[in-house]
């Protein structure tokens, strides 16, 4: 394995008295899609927020691309737009147009003209096929519709890697579909992505890895195909068979 | 004279009236000067206090919670008092337009203060997350996602808020401000005849209705939706 | 200073003055207060007749007492009546002047809590044989009042803070009092206690208020 454009080491995360996660590590190689199950609670969302630190862990030490997130000296919002990040929620902002949630940060934190930051948003909502949105609120579009506005915010920056919570668990069956197909383009292009995500047949197909949390541990990783059918853990077992029952 | 003449002459007078109207219409200037003054610095502070609380300095904010839990509780006229009559004990005499003004602008940054932070935190956690995600700073965030979604929230209470302290503008007659009321009033005892007193009230009239039925559109148009 | 906003001979010498105007600033808010919610209470009931004959005249009434500061109100029934004959004495003009704009403010408050009760409620009211009355009585407006409680509060303490107001009309109530105080020592202590009595009697329901509107916006 090259050296890892993600590296997490023995991170440890409290929440009052509650303790999340527990010395987790973690390496993300480049272009690789890893993928991380777990029950609610097992700490998994909260690890992948300490990858672009919304949270900040208590105690190990997070690089991204070469930046130590954790040092004093990081400018955490240069770093941040090397990390793109899709959330359950879609947070779209209400108050502005599709293309105005893409080319908020392309202005204001990447420093490009109005004119630069519109081509380029259009050019981001084009690969997420909806470029024909540009002018429409987040109102008036469909969850699928809103959740692809929220991947080309992220990905007109030209993120290093990407980070998605649930994408599609706040959709209606019929709409996750299209907000899988564009997280596998991204993939044949070669985004290195790290997906907390239930959609097991998405993950079968697409990621290099699978990731099991419990009780903010890595209980067990691996190849898809080993996770799903070949379980070494009972407790992997417990929660691969119960998600696959439904 | 019949009575119905006698009314009309006492609370119509045409010759007081003819008499006193630009005294009136002077009073409306400033009455509109004042209200202006207090609407602007008002709100502006108000904005900026709000701003400040959401930096989220403790010691900052406890103190920001009382001041402005101090100007809630007190009547705008005791506050007026306390200022046109209170300050001259140390040698600051402000004038009564002055006074007005200050009491006036104070209340208002308190309510606007308080309507505006709610408005903020009101504004949901997945906002702030989303946006700092993609390298926007804290000040950014508030400034550019947050506060434009928390001024639409905050526009219908804060326009009924302010409908209401612009029109104690006319507390200002008590400290002598030449103001529509105290026009009207010195007006009235000058002429021994109520008519001031119709005009005066004519003149808030002009004034204000146009504001309240505005606020009514604004209140609707702008009503708590998601 | 401290000898001029603090001054204690002139607190204690002034003490029994500023207790009889918190007296007559009660009393004027005991009577204020359900003055103005019986006319709030009027306004709101006459809304529930859609007739555009009562709704326009009636909108017109509540947006002209809202247009109308309430001092202009009371210094016009002071001084405007006693042209006609009418002597009401300050303590009249006041009551007079808040049921008129108190009632205004009240009764948009009162109209909005009922209209947010669910008509199924006084359908299904109906249904169980009650009076049109008493389905008002029993059923809408007991919902009505929670429903908007922290509007009906907030304007509650509004209205205790304009019976500052009577201070102008000669009515002995705390402001008038301590500016008494004031200018028969020609020292500002008096207004000082006086703000601070203002602020003790009404700061726990202005943090009541603070918690229940952060809520309510938190909520909406």
């Amino acid at each position: 394995m090259a050296a890892p454009i993600i590296e997490a080491r023995a991170i440890h995360k409290h929440f009052g008295a509650l303790h999340v996660l527990k010395g987790v590590d973690l390496q993300v190689a480049e272009r690789e899609l890893v993928f991380v199950i777990g029950p609610s609670g097992s700490g998994k969302s909260t690890l992948l927020r300490c990858l672009n630190r919304l949270e900040t862990p208590d105690s190990g030490s997070v690089v991204v691309d070469g930046i130590d997130l954790l040092a004093r000296a990081t400018d955490i919002n240069r770093a941040r737009q090397r990390i793109g990040m899709v959330f359950q929620s879609f947070n779209l902002y209400p108050h502005m147009t599709a293309l105005g949630n893409v080319t908020l940060a392309l202005r204001k934190v990447a420093g490009k003209t109005a004119a630069e930051a519109e081509a380029l948003g259009l050019a981001a909502l084009d690969r997420v096929g909806l470029r024909d949105r540009a002018g429409h609120t987040p109102g008036q579009l469909s969850g699928g519709q809103a959740q692809r506005v929220a991947i080309a915010r992220a990905i007109a920056l030209e993120p290093r890697v990407m980070l998605f919570d649930e994408p599609t668990s706040a959709l209606d069956p019929e709409l996750v579909g299209s907000v899988l197909a564009v997280m596998r383009e991204l993939r044949q292009d070669g985004m290195t992505m790290v997906v907390v995500s239930h959609e097991m047949g998405f993950a079968r197909a697409a990621a290099d890895r699978v990731v099991f949390m419990d009780d903010g541990q890595i209980v067990e990783q691996g190849a898809p195909a080993a996770i799903f059918e070949a379980p070494r853990e009972a407790r992997t077992r417990a929660f691969i068979g119960q998600i696959q029952r439904h | 004279m019949s009575s119905w003449e006698r009314f009309l002459d006492t609370f119509f007078n045409a010759r007081v009236m003819a008499k006193y109207w630009p005294d009136i219409l002077y009073g409306m200037w400033v009455t509109i000067e004042l209200a202006v003054l207090v609407v602007i610095t008002g709100i502006a502070s108000g904005l900026l206090l709000a701003l400040l609380r959401a930096a989220g300095i403790r010691p900052v904010n406890w103190l920001m919670i009382f001041v402005v839990d101090v100007l809630r509780a007190l009547p705008p006229l005791v506050i007026i008092v306390l200022i046109y009559f209170g300050l001259p004990s140390v040698d600051i005499a402000p004038s009564g337009f002055v006074s007005t003004w200050a009491a006036l602008a104070l209340v208002l940054m308190a309510f606007s203060e308080e309507i505006f932070w709610s408005g903020i935190t009101a504004v949901p956690r997945g906002q702030w997350e989303a946006s700092r995600s993609t390298g926007l700073s804290f000040t950014q965030t508030l400034l550019f996602v947050v506060l434009p979604q928390a001024l639409r929230m905050t526009i219908p209470p804060l326009t009924s808020r302010t409908i209401a302290i612009t029109k104690g503008t006319a507390l200002g007659s008590v400290v002598a401000v030449s103001e529509i009321l105290g026009q009207a009033s010195s007006a009235v005892s000058n002429s021994y005849n109520p008519s001031p007193l119709m005009l005066g009230a004519a003149a808030y009239l002009v004034l204000f209705i146009p504001v309240v039925v505005a606020g009514r559109w604004v209140e609707t148009r702008f009503a708590w939706k998601k | 200073m401290l000898d001029t906003f603090f001054n204690i001979e002139i607190m204690k010498a002034a003490w029994p003055i500023l207790l009889a105007g918190l007296g007559n600033t009660l009393l004027l808010s005991a009577t204020v207060v359900p003055l103005g919610l019986l006319g709030g209470l009027i306004l709101a009931l006459l809304a529930r007749l859609r007739s555009p004959w009562v709704r326009w005249p009636l909108m017109a009434w509540v947006d002209f007492f809202r247009a109308f500061p309430p001092l202009v109100l009371l210094i016009f029934l002071y001084a405007g009546l006693p042209f006609i004959g009418l002597e009401l004495g300050g303590f009249g003009c006041v009551a007079i002047a808040f049921f008129l704009n108190t009632g205004a403010y009240y009764g948009e408050i009162l109209r909005a809590g009922i209209d947010s009760v669910p008509t199924g409620q006084s359908e299904a009211a109906r249904s169980t044989g009650l009076s049109a009355t008493q389905t008002m009585a029993w059923v809408i407006l007991p919902q009505a009042v929670r429903n908007v409680l922290p509007d009906l509060m907030s304007n509650t303490l509004e209205v205790v803070k304009l019976t500052a107001l009577g201070s102008v009309v000669a009515m002995p109530e705390l402001l008038f009092q301590a500016r008494q105080a004031q200018s028969l020592t020609y020292n500002p202590t008096p207004i000082v206690v006086a703000a601070l009595i203002y602020f003790a009697l009404l700061w726990p329901l202005v943090r009541l208020l603070s918690r229940l509107e952060n809520r309510a916006l938190r909520a909406g």
